[in-house]
């Protein structure tokens, strides 16, 4: 038997203002009961409307308000350990206005503000993303190249591990949007924990930043000549770097997913770990205008491209998406591509959408596949 | 004619919160302690807590460093040694994968549904496929270990012979020797190379995770919820060889799960006549003669998947 919602039952009640406090009391919103939850907003307004990023579903969903009260309500269903990000539109005289639930204190920050942020049941913030006092921190440095092929300086930060050593050779890893991924994804806390946890060796990871990323990251011939024959070669000269293939990470998320596939598939072989987290692999099946506009032409032309000729770049891909968001077709589209050429490829779907927390909580498992650590051997 | 160590003592983790001195003072053992830290690589000499927790009398054997100037001094050992050790890396990669497949077999079998006989029978044959997969390499490993050793005589040259005497000389003057954890099969390099086994004469011997893998027949690796992967055990090595018929297990409270029967009693089967020993933090177990001595929150585990506590005065190596 299913177990009645306490909204029905509230509502079910005779809704007084007594009831709506004890309804709310004591109480963590949006309500999750099972696989539903129910979103609730109190306070005078013409409508209040549901905003969220959920593709595949109205990203619109109005609230209704209960008969003689200020509590608005809706009940929506949500699939277990789902992550959704979203907002509220409060509207006054004609006029929306797009809030952070204000019963909610779960908010997920990025670079156009904050989302609040529904916790599905079962889902819960990997305890390897907060800060461990017992992990040694490594530490970043600022780093500034002038490029050549990009024909200017391009900035971000340098991570050096706790316990670095001149005398060590470390693997690299290279982050497209690196400051939004230190700011957003936590992710200096990440390698701290999982280096402490010898989930991943000791590495060096290079967060790069670009001050035009729609176009540097778009398959971009510059891009790629500047990380492959101008940032490697001199970081190897810098610092104590293990200069292989397998040893070589380049990773990114949405157009960073493309940047990372595009220069490993102008340089195959010398990015020998590659991981890709929601890319924006636009492609088309007939014509050259993909319905997400003209941002994505260069994309377009270098995934059509590759989905022709698919070849072996690099020996393990780790590809993640959302299921909630639109690109999972285009993600779920590439693995096969890339599982057919030989390389090892390994594919997870979260059920998140197209933002920094979904990338977050899939890099341990990225990171320890591409780069095991050495967990099986150190006992202390 | 030297004297085998006069008992074997294992311990549980000792990084937060440490037993050893406890079990030194309750033995009253009286005068310098060798220490042998080499599993922690390059930190090997960060010995400071260990050296005030034993009331500033240890002496660190320094087998790291050592190994460090035996390489220096002799570049075609050194080569030998990384040759050896690729060729060792290479066989376990290839176990590794042979052994994925065995496990996974096993698992399918356990999971089918058949008259409870023919399970039994094919679940047996299954794990002895394991344990002969096991065997199988732990064989390889041995026989390029001594192909290396008769090769090469490392303990007859001169850089490794002139350490020989020294750390041979260091544990004379010492009433029991202390082996801590850390990177297993650093640990385990180091101790070989020196043959430091060999160099004990009736010591005490005090070792606790990595240290006490190390002083096994074989070297086991486990981890049962890595962040890749089944977390399946596998075997790294043979040890030194100075505890027999004992497969420790240091951190079960984070490396193993202990409620999953399954995986429990494939453990035991696996290892078997070995008894796997869990060794959580400030558990302690004395090993002499074969018998287990005022074992302490240590525990077995069964082929029936119990973990059971380890009665005192059991014998685990008829």
């Amino acid at each position: 038997m299913t177990k009645r919602l306490a909204i029905d039952h509230l509502l079910a009640h005779n809704p007084t203002r007594e009831r709506v406090e004890a309804f709310l009391a004591g109480k963590r919103f949006p309500l999750v009961e099972g696989a539903s939850a129910t979103f609730v907003w109190r306070g005078e307004a013409e409508s209040v409307v549901l905003r969220h990023w959920i593709y595949a579903l109205e990203s619109s969903n109005e609230l209704t308000r209960v008969p003689n009260t200020d509590l608005w309500y809706l009940t929506l269903e949500v699939p277990p350990r789902s992550r959704v990000e979203y907002k509220l539109e409060v509207r006054h005289n004609g006029v929306g206005r797009w809030i952070e639930d204000p019963l909610n204190p779960n908010r997920a920050r990025d670079p156009f503000g904050a989302n609040s942020v529904l916790q599905g049941e079962g889902y819960e913030v990997p305890e390897w993303t907060r800060p461990d006092p017992t992990a040694r921190p490594g530490r970043l440095e600022p780093f500034a190249f002038e490029s050549e092929a990009l024909g200017g300086v391009r900035r971000g930060q340098i991570y050096l591990p706790a316990r670095f050593r001149r005398s060590h050779l470390y693997p690299l890893l290279v982050v497209h949007d690196g400051s939004d991924y230190i700011k957003y994804a936590g992710m200096k806390t990440v390698l701290d924990n999982l280096i402490h946890r010898l989930e991943i060796p000791d590495l060096i990871a290079v967060f790069t930043d670009s001050p035009d990323r729609l176009k540097e990251y778009a398959n971009n011939e510059a891009h790629a000549r500047y990380l492959t024959e101008e940032l490697v070669p001199d970081l190897e000269r810098r610092f104590p770097l293990l200069a292989r293939p397998q040893s070589r990470c380049l990773m990114g998320a949405s157009f960073g997913g493309v940047a990372s596939l595009s220069t490993a598939w102008r340089y195959p072989g010398f990015w020998g770990r590659l991981l890709l987290q929601s890319g924006s692999f636009a492609f088309t099946d007939i014509g050259r205008r993909n319905r997400r506009g003209a941002l994505f032409d260069r994309v377009v032309e270098f995934v059509n491209e590759y989905r022709e000729k698919p070849t072996a770049l690099s020996e393990r891909v780790f590809v993640s998406c959302g299921v909630y968001e639109s690109l999972i077709y285009e993600n779920r589209s590439l693995v096969p591509l890339l599982d057919d050429t030989g390389m090892q490829v390994r594919f997870v779907e979260a059920r998140d959408g197209h933002n920094w927390e979904n990338w977050r909580d899939r890099l341990r498992e990225g990171l320890s596949w591409l780069y095991p650590g050495p967990l099986l051997m150190v006992y202390e | 004619m030297r004297n085998a160590p006069r008992a074997i003592v294992l311990l549980g983790a000792q990084r937060f919160d440490p037993n050893l001195s406890e079990l030194v003072a309750s033995l009253e053992i009286d005068g310098p302690i060798a220490t042998i830290t080499a599993g922690w690589q390059e930190r090997e000499s960060d010995d400071q807590d260990l050296h005030e927790h034993l009331g500033r009398r240890s002496v660190n054997l320094r087998l790291h460093e050592r190994a460090e100037d035996v390489f220096r001094s002799d570049p075609e050992l050194h080569a030998a040694h990384r040759k050896r050790q690729e060729l060792l890396r290479h066989k376990q990669d290839f176990y590794r994968i042979r052994l994925e497949h065995e496990l996974a077999a096993a698992h399918v079998i356990r999971t089918r549904r058949a008259p409870p006989e023919i399970l039994a029978a094919e679940l047996a044959a299954s794990i002895d496929s394991i344990r002969e997969l096991d065997q199988w390499h732990l064989a390889q490993c041995a026989r390029v270990r001594d192909e290396f050793d008769q090769a090469w005589r490392p303990h007859e040259r001169r850089a490794v012979a002139r350490h020989r005497r020294e750390i041979e000389q260091v544990l004379a003057g010492c009433a029991a020797l202390a082996v801590a954890g850390g990177h297993v099969a650093s640990l385990l390099n180091r101790m070989l190379l020196f043959g430091v086994g060999e160099l004990l004469d009736g010591q005490w011997v005090f070792a606790w995770t990595a240290g006490a893998m190390a002083l096994g027949e074989r070297v086991v690796l486990f981890h049962d919820s890595p962040p890749q992967g089944p977390g399946a055990a596998e075997v790294l090595d043979r040890g030194l060889g100075l505890v027999k018929n004992v497969v420790p297990l240091p951190h079960p409270e984070t490396r193993l799960r202990l409620d999953e029967a399954d995986r429990v009693s494939l453990m035991a089967q696996r290892f078997s006549p070995g008894v796997c020993v869990t060794l959580p933090a400030r558990s302690h177990v004395t090993l002499r003669e074969g018998r287990f001595e005022a074992p302490h929150d240590v525990s077995a585990l069964r082929a029936d998947g119990v973990v059971e506590a380890i009665a005192p005065d059991t014998v685990y190596a008829p």
